[in-house]
């Protein structure tokens, strides 16, 4: 094949297309941080688990050391089953506590994993069961306007008497 | 040729849809022609020259602009809502999903497709093609193939230089003008932009224009009227029907895409 000066700038062109594509992976989806860690799986069951979504990050001391692997409906429970995968690096206690928090005000909705005390830790396989739901903004209001009204009527009572 | 007489318009949908035929028989000979247009290499290479290099300018510039005025914009709407960190993900997600792809296309409709479908269309007018087909030389092989599969090559390269120059741009604007936090401005990209839902599929939306765009200019110049005139109004038609097709297949693809 005859080699001509095209070939350079076509060479150019194709590099600086792949140079972006490599851009687009790198800094802006972050391919890097895809973990090839290898991993084990826990299972927690929440009451609510809000806005959670697969592939969320599991942190404890604001460190991820885990990702959310899957998320099902469970009938016999009626509670949410999330299936987390935890990198092996890290050992928890099995007595450790999951909470759903958020990062931010409007910010992705997390698990929090707070380590327990015991001496046993967690294997492959295992399910965490001491947990706390997300926090739904319509039931905190709710509780708030009942509590609200429980006093109101309490207050009703004393006057009366 | 007048709508209420019955001859004259079941002769003007027989034409129509003969030039759909011709259009879709064309396609689909475009598409076996790639393992013999890839064995002659240097010829989609020239083309590539042609077609990518030169657009290369525009693209990039065009990119850039829209990046910085998707960082104004951008921070003026999110600053109402106190969340104006999300500025990267905002400018990254439509450039990435939806202007990349789109804007590259059509860009590439008006700065190559056009002169796809004139030097095409010349050619037939100068009787270049009756020559080539004279001396056994198939012009489908020769002339339109490596133009096709060079066109599908660059229309992806292009549009991934136009999202990356738009996100500069956007990152000039927003975190070195406006002064949005540089470190949450690329956190919230790299949370929220998934690598094969949002990069891939803008990927795959900008290889489906290539061959789109390519295509129609191909089409329209080989179908041109090798007259001054025709050729004039093939190249018209490139550009209205490429970019209409562009649009509407967007929406189809977006709806196939990014629902669920």
């Amino acid at each position: 094949m005859q080699r001509s000066k095209n070939d350079v700038w076509v060479g150019l062109f194709v590099l600086i297309g792949a140079v972006a594509i490599l851009f687009l992976a790198l800094q802006s989806a972050n391919l890097l941080s895809l973990s090839f860690q290898k991993t084990y799986q826990v299972t927690a069951k929440f009451d609510n688990v809000g806005g959670l979504k697969p592939k969320a990050a599991v942190r404890s001391a604001g460190v991820v050391v885990g990702r959310v692997e899957k998320m099902v409906f469970d009938d016999k429970t009626f509670q949410a089953r999330v299936t987390l995968a935890l990198e092996s690096r890290y050992a928890f206690p099995k007595d450790s506590t999951l909470k759903i928090l958020t990062s931010g005000l409007l910010g992705e909705q997390y698990l929090g994993m707070e380590p327990g005390a015991d001496d046993k830790v967690l294997t492959a396989g295992d399910t965490i069961s001491s947990t706390q739901s997300a926090l739904v903004l319509e039931s905190l209001i709710s509780q708030f306007l009942f509590s609200k009204a429980a006093d109101g009527s309490a207050d009703a009572d004393k006057t009366k008497k | 040729m007048s709508w209420y007489k019955p001859t004259d318009v079941g002769f003007s949908a027989r034409r129509q849809l003969a030039d759909l035929g011709q259009g879709a028989r064309l396609f689909v000979r475009l598409l076996f022609t790639l393992f013999s247009s890839l064995k002659r290499f240097g010829l989609i290479r020239d083309q590539i020259h042609f077609l990518g290099n030169y657009s290369l300018a525009i693209i990039a510039v065009s990119g850039l602009f829209v990046g910085f005025v998707f960082g104004l914009q951008g921070y003026y709407t999110l600053q109402r809502y106190g969340s104006s960190e999300a500025l990267g993900l905002l400018v990254t997600l439509s450039l990435v999903r939806e202007l990349g792809p789109v804007v590259t296309a059509l860009l590439f409709a008006g700065r190559a497709g056009t002169s796809l479908t004139a030097e095409i269309g010349l050619m037939k007018a100068g009787e270049q093609i009756s020559v080539m087909e004279m001396m056994a030389v198939d012009p489908v092989l020769r002339i339109l193939a490596p133009r096709f599969w060079a066109g599908v090559i660059t229309m992806p390269l292009l549009a991934a230089v136009f999202s990356a120059m738009g996100i500069i741009g956007g990152w000039v604007v927003g975190v070195l003008m406006i002064g949005v936090d540089a470190g949450s401005f690329w956190s919230q990209i790299q949370g929220g932009v998934d690598v094969w839902k949002d990069v891939g599929n803008g990927v795959i939306k900008s290889v489906v224009f290539g061959f789109t765009v390519t295509f129609i200019a191909l089409l329209q110049g080989f179908e041109a009227q090798p007259t001054p005139e025709g050729v004039a109004s093939a190249t018209t038609r490139t550009v209205v029907v490429a970019s209409l097709s562009v649009l509407g297949l967007d929406f189809i693809l977006t709806a196939l895409m990014f629902t669920i």
